[in-house]
């Protein structure tokens, strides 16, 4: 194809066609971002509410609020909703989808109709889950055997939710890869890619091969209920420690699902506002992929405490540590990059930069529960609770908090009100503190999670925490408001509000239906801010 | 390092060198799905088979070997009529490979009826998946294989058909040869659960 069509089409930015039809059958991987987009917060927003009474339960040490039992569903639906349907899909489908094109300089994704076909599996999904909030299940988000195999409550519907949306999410990551290998600009090569794209390439491989692995355990779990299958059952010479296994072969690599895309996006909003190439550009790059490798056998962390062999256990927590290198590698490549730089704090920078201090706190703990002897005490702690929290919201939450301001100009071609974002980022920075680091004196104190009571003399702390949850509720509210509001009464964004390089700001706020008018050579790296600086290719 | 040839394509069309090496590179990443999700099931009988020997010993022989092996032949039989499918297709004989599609799904068929059978008379001797570990692992493991030969007869159905009303040519096979890969896949995985199943000792 020679022929230069010169391209004279009026600019039509993609948010232009209305109507419902055209947005539940768009092939445009901007606007299935946006469905994403959508999807996922309205899950974040369900599951946060539910978590806010499950707080508020907590505030004092006997069950006034709501029954011993509705705590254990509550519990099972805000993780289950919280991790399965937010943060795995949260970033890399929402922003994945906007960005990956864009960033790459490619009009769409490899296979833009089973993009499609994918968001319509994670409705599918959605919609199963939301039968099964009529019937929820007590078993919490782990759904561990035996007692998943064996209560009263409906656990088939919502791991068949959880089975379906699996099949979303492992399509989403095979379009990803083949998209990053194949329709790259020319010039694009790999080490001008931006690091939001290895991020989500190293995503995007832990979801295809460790997400059928969670499939067939849900399935065999529901078989084991409908069938009398009893893989998981000892009275039929099953082993329910087998569960655990295969859950958390799934589930390890699944947390650095959610967490790698949030690292990808700091390492594009701190360069930003601190006018600095990035520092260790290389290294940023391969420790994704060395994080998605290790993830692979580090499982048994998780069961510690389930019996097995002690040999086993020492292995498994010296690969623990091991997961630790290359995530304190990208930690300290991103403080370098802020050595000496001109800092803008912009409400997106701010989010980026409690990423890292929060993630930071969030890691090291992780390795005080990699630690045997440590672990066999905090174990099933609101020690464990507190970790997973400040690299799940201090994590993966900022990271895409801070998307959410960093990129909404470009997404919606509107501008939100930068001093109202800052006061939501001061409330949910302060409040999830407040909320969550009182837990780790908690858990060593011996607090066990998962109960709606508890000794009179953790009150303090436990309401305490409670309160913290209430500031940070209220930073989520004012941030949405300020955001949707943004969307209406917003000034009209710029191309390019802070003088990025990355190709997704050299074209107009909104991006145009098919991106680029004419596909860009790529000539450079995309972080060359001050001093020019090139990476070899 | 190879670079995608997108320069000069306007609107979505993608150059069909890159729009062929996508799709195939997507297949091959579907497969690494499929071994991953049948993978938890021979993990499992890997783990069951070194606990309990015995009883996979003893309980295999109630499976009937003549059927698994003639299964076995017809679905080798069928990767080498896909095989030749492809290949004929992609000379651009038409005719030709759309029989052989038919023979393929013909022999996919065939399998569904014996496995029928199969399980038929399992239920008559009230062996059932609840039966014991082993049979778990049986009902589960030829269940889920039985599932994706399922899927593949509408695919090939569908390529058949396809391939019948001349879709395809010498210039652009892909549907087809994407289809050979998932069903040799199938018959690969028969190939694995046929020894370990019904060959025990
Ligand atoms: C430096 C990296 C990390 C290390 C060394 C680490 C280590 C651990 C260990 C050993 C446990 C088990 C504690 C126990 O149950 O006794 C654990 C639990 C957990 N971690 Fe991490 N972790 C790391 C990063 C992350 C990240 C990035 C996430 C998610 C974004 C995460 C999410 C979780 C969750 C959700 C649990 C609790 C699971 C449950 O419900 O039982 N971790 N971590
Ligand atoms: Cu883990």
């Amino acid at each position: 194809m020679a022929n230069h069509a010169v391209a004279t089409n009026v600019y039509v930015p993609f948010l232009e066609k209305k109507g419902i039809l055209s947005w539940l059958y768009t092939t445009d991987h901007k606007r299935i971002g946006i469905l994403y987009l959508i999807s996922v917060s309205f899950f974040f927003l369900i599951a946060g509410i539910i978590a806010l009474l499950m707080r508020i339960e907590l505030l004092t040490p006997v069950s006034d609020f709501v029954s011993p039992h509705t705590y254990n569903v509550l519990f099972t639906l805000h993780g289950s909703l919280m991790v399965f349907f937010f943060i795995i899909p949260g970033l890399a489908a929402s922003f994945g989808n906007f960005l990956i094109p864009l960033m790459i300089g490619a009009r769409d994704v490899a296979f833009p109709k089973l993009n499609l076909g994918s968001y319509w599996i994670y409705l599918l999904g959605t919609v199963i889950v939301l039968i099964a909030l009529f019937q929820p299940a007590d078993t919490g988000w782990t759904f561990y055997t035996p007692y998943s195999a064996t209560t009263d409550t409906d656990v088939i519907l919502i791991t068949l939710g959880v089975f379906v949306l699996g099949f979303s999410s492992i399509l989403t990551g095979l379009n990803f890869i083949v998209t990053i290998h194949k329709m790259r600009a020319p010039g694009m090569t790999w080490h001008r890619l931006p690091l939001f794209i290895w991020a989500s390439y190293a995503t995007a491989v832990l979801q295809l091969l460790a997400t059928p692995v969670v499939g067939i355990t849900l399935l065999l779990l529901i078989a084991e209920r409908s069938l009398g299958v009893g893989f998981f059952d000892p009275a039929k010479g099953g082993d329910p420690v087998l569960f655990q296994n295969f859950f958390w072969f799934y589930s390890h690599p699944a947390v650095y699902i959610m967490i790698i895309p949030a690292m990808g996006v700091i390492s594009e909003i701190i360069p930003v506002f601190s006018r600095k190439p990035i520092f260790g550009y290389k290294a940023i790059a391969y420790s994704s992929l060395g994080i998605a490798f290790i993830s692979f056998f580090v499982w048994a962390h998780h069961m510690f405490t389930a019996g097995i062999s002690e040999v086993a256990a020492t292995i498994f927590s010296f690969l623990t540590f091991l997961v630790a290198i290359p995530t304190a590698i990208k930690v300290f490549n991103w403080t370098a990059t802020l050595y000496k730089g001109s800092i803008e704090l912009h409400s997106a920078m701010l989010y980026a930069l409690g990423f890292i201090f929060l993630f930071t706190i969030g890691g090291l703990t992780g390795v005080f529960l990699g630690a045997l002897a440590a672990d066999i005490h905090l174990h099933d702690t609101y020690f464990v609770v507190a970790h997973m929290h400040y690299v799940m919201i201090g994590g993966t939450v900022m990271g895409f908090f801070g998307a959410l301001h960093f990129w909404y100009p470009k997404w919606f071609g509107k501008m939100f009100n930068e001093a109202v974002a800052k006061l939501a980022w001061f409330l949910v920075f302060v409040g999830f503190n407040v909320t969550f680091f009182p837990q780790f004196f908690l858990g060593v104190q011996g607090m066990p999670r998962r109960y709606a009571t508890y000794p009179e003399e953790f009150e303090s702390l436990m309401s305490l925490s409670t309160y913290g949850s209430w500031i940070l509720g209220l930073g989520v509210l004012i941030m949405t408001v300020n955001l949707i509001n943004g969307l209406f009464n917003g000034e009209k964004a710029p191309q390019n509000p802070y003088g990025s390089l990355s190709l997704e700001w050299q074209i107009p706020s909104p991006p145009p239906h098919e991106n680029f008018e004419e596909i860009p050579h790529v000539t450079d790296w995309p972080y060359g801010y001050g001093k020019k600086k090139e990476v070899d290719a | 390092m190879e670079q995608a040839n997108t320069e000069h394509s306007h609107g979505l069309e993608m150059d069909p060198q890159v729009e062929y090496s996508s799709s195939k590179l997507g297949m091959w990443l579907f497969l690494g799905t499929e071994i991953m999700l049948f993978g938890g099931l021979f993990a499992a009988y890997a783990i069951f088979r070194a606990k309990y020997p015995e009883m996979f010993l003893e309980q295999h022989q109630e499976l009937n070997r003549e059927m698994g092996a003639i299964n076995t032949c017809i679905l080798i039989f069928s990767s080498l009529t896909m095989a030749i499918a492809v290949t004929a297709i992609q000379k651009g004989k038409r005719m030709m490979s759309a029989i052989l599609i038919l023979v393929t799904l013909i022999c996919g068929l065939g399998f569904g009826v014996v496995k029928y059978f199969e399980y038929g008379a399992k239920f008559a001797h009230h062996i059932y998946p609840d039966t014991s570990i082993f049979f778990s692992l049986y009902f589960m493991m030829t269940g889920l294989h039985m599932l994706h030969v399922f899927i593949g007869l509408i695919v090939l159905g569908v390529l058949m058909v396809l391939t019948w009303k001349g879709t395809f040519n010498e210039k652009y096979s892909t549907p087809v040869e994407l289809g050979g890969l998932y069903w040799h896949l199938v018959d690969l995985i028969w190939i694995y659960l046929f020894p370990l199943l019904y060959l025990i000792g």
